[in-house]
């Protein structure tokens, strides 16, 4: 386990320097730099050099590089360095204030769509061809052929502009329930729709396994068979998927937060990228890389605790 | 069909080809048939659209500007007494161009990937798959957005952005498919009778890929279709004066309030598009299934 874990930590410096490089470079080759965004959104003429030396401030003048190096240095310290849109406030104060929304819309979202995604498809793989079925089927579908932006702007008109019923957006926190009431359905689409599945196919297949078939000809009471044969053994392939599934759902969805004004971190990256913040997009990013990396990993642990059968330590 | 032909028909099921079976199994399902005919319904639409759509894409009637549904414009219009209807026609070109050709680039990019990966092992292997592994530590919507501001505004650049991480899966699934089938009975038989590379992958391998490869194509076009829709919401889709679906959802959902039908008509046609081609996919899936029995 231990060589297990070593390996796994390699692999994520390895990928973390890969990703930073990506990003940066990519970002960087973005036509536009920041103090232009800022002309732009200003509608007003900076001088030249104001930002000449705005650039020679934040070290925009160096070469890519430098640049670089320079980053990744003060990053291994845990300094992402100085937005240059929020001027004075560092990125690490600025994702501690943005990511806390993100993540409390992450968690409801997650816990709706465990109930219902586990449930329907719990519901339909133990009654193949009934009504349950059908209904999970058709959620599926329905979660499948409606993107959840599409979702989340009908549900804004019909529900809280005709209807009236809840406000058509704003944030308070996971206390007021009716502003996350709608932003917590629409992101849930894709997660019901990953859980639903894969829960239907893994309890079905357990159904059909010999072992199964065993447990209920030595006549065990059916609630032991489904609880200790079935579920357990359909639990793993489910968990494979919803690891990486929170690491994306808690570091927010920019359509969601957009559409319904919640200041989370999606739709904070996406504005920086519009203004070319760069130390802010690279530090989401390698945050979001670091959450998906390690989840990855925590879900190979887990398999191989669920699953007495795996086994990483004998590579070789 | 009479029944006369059926039991003839499976009566026969031992010496059709899989393509056979799985035509007759396809033709069987009656969801996949009108799924199929939503999909080549619109594909006719939107290649006819000149001559089917009652108004030009661009032609403003200033009579009727941001007029909801009415006889003369059955989706209404938007700020320039623009026909929906007719947008939606032409808007379709792109939509559905973008996700057919997203699909087939990362087919082109991935199929090789994984089979090269898959065939011959040891570092090429290795080295593909950290690749796989960098590029899916990225947050797909990121790179997307990145890619789409570096490259020039337009279509193509839309496909190539989609396209740069969406090879992984078609990778992915070439790869894990040609490793499991190298270790089949019928392969090792095949080697061992003395047949060369070249026969075990024309005839075993690329034969017992192509299935899986059709199925994530058909079910990969809506996604792609629901990324362009997501980059089209964005404002950084396709420019104007072309237009696809989504983008003019986009456009106009500030309006929505007053003008309902510039949202809600897009969406309800990329839904219903989306779920007839799911549809379509799992069909096919089940149809190329053997073990399921129809």
């Amino acid at each position: 386990m231990f060589r297990f874990i070593l390996i796994r930590t390699g692999g994520l410096i390895g990928v973390l320097l890969a990703v930073s490089l990506l990003t940066f470079f990519l970002m960087h080759w973005v036509p536009g730099g920041p103090f232009d965004a800022m002309t732009a959104a200003t509608a007003q003429m900076i001088p030249v050099e104001l930002v000449e030396n705005m650039e020679k401030l934040y070290g925009l003048d160096k070469p890519l590089w430098v640049q670089y190096w320079l980053f990744l240095k003060a990053a291994l310290r845990g300094d992402f360095g100085y937005s240059y849109y929020a001027s004075g406030r560092s990125i690490n104060e600025l994702i501690r204030e943005h990511w806390p929304h993100s993540i409390q819309i992450g968690v409801l979202t997650l816990g709706f769509s465990a109930i219902v995604g586990l449930g329907l498809g719990i519901f339909s793989a133990m009654n193949p061809g009934k009504w349950p079925d059908f209904l999970g089927t058709g959620v599926s579908l329905f979660c499948m052929s409606v993107p959840s932006f599409v979702f989340a702007k009908l549900m804004q008109y019909f529900i809280a502009v005709k209807l009236g019923w809840l406000p058509t957006s704003g944030w308070e926190g996971w206390v007021e329930p009716k502003y996350w009431v709608m932003p917590v359905l629409a992101n849930s689409l894709g997660p019901v729709l990953t859980l639903q599945r894969y829960t239907r196919s893994a309890i079905s297949d357990v159904m059909r396994a010999n072992y199964v078939r065993t447990a209920h000809a030595k006549g065990l009471n059916r609630r032991r068979v489904t609880l200790i044969h079935i579920f357990k053994n359909a639990l793993t392939p489910v968990v494979t998927v919803a690891g990486p599934m929170t690491a994306s759902l808690i570091t927010g969805s920019l359509f969601i937060e957009g559409i319904f004004r919640i200041p989370g971190l999606g739709w904070y990256t996406n504005a920086a990228l519009g203004r070319r913040d760069y130390p802010l997009i690279l530090a989401s990013t390698l945050l979001w890389t670091t959450l998906i990396s390690i989840t990855y990993f925590v879900t190979d642990i887990i398999y191989a605790l669920l699953d007495p059968r795996v086994a990483y330590v004998k590579e070789r | 069909m009479d029944s006369a032909d059926t039991a003839t028909l499976s009566t026969s099921a031992v010496y059709r080809s899989v393509g056979q079976a799985f035509w007759y199994r396809l033709r069987h399902n009656r969801r996949a048939m009108v799924a199929l005919g939503v999909v080549l319904l619109e594909i006719v639409i939107v290649i006819f659209a000149p001559w089917i759509a009652p108004y030009e894409p661009g032609e403003t009637d200033y009579e009727a500007l941001w007029s909801p549904p009415t006889a003369k414009h059955w989706m209404g219009t938007d700020d320039l007494g623009r026909d929906v209807m007719s947008r939606l026609m032409y808007g379709g070109r792109i939509s559905i161009a973008v996700g057919i050709l997203a699909q087939i680039t990362q087919v082109v990019i991935g199929l090789p990937i994984g089979a090269v990966a898959g065939l011959m092992g040891r570092w090429v292997d290795y080295a593909f798959m950290r690749l796989i592994d960098i590029l899916s530590s990225v947050p797909n919507m990121l790179l997307y957005l990145l890619m789409v501001l570096v490259l020039p505004r337009g279509f193509v650049s839309i496909v190539i952005a989609l396209s740069v991480t969406g090879w992984i899966g078609i990778a992915r699934l070439v790869r894990g498919q040609v490793l499991s089938l190298k270790t089949t009975d019928y392969v090792r038989a095949a080697r061992g009778m003395g047949a060369d590379t070249r026969h075990i992958i024309v005839s075993h391998l690329v034969r017992n890929t192509l299935s899986p490869v059709v199925v994530s194509i058909t079910i990969g076009i809506p996604g792609s279709m629901m990324a362009e829709a997501g980059l089209s919401f964005l404002g950084l889709g396709i420019t104007p004066p072309m237009t696809s679906w989504v983008q003019m959802m986009g456009l106009y959902q500030a309006y929505i309030q007053t003008s309902w039908h510039l949202t809600v008509f897009p969406a309800l046609v990329l839904s219903l598009t989306m779920l007839a081609w799911f549809v379509l996919g799992d069909a096919m899936r089940d149809a190329f299934d053997p073990t399921i029995q129809v």
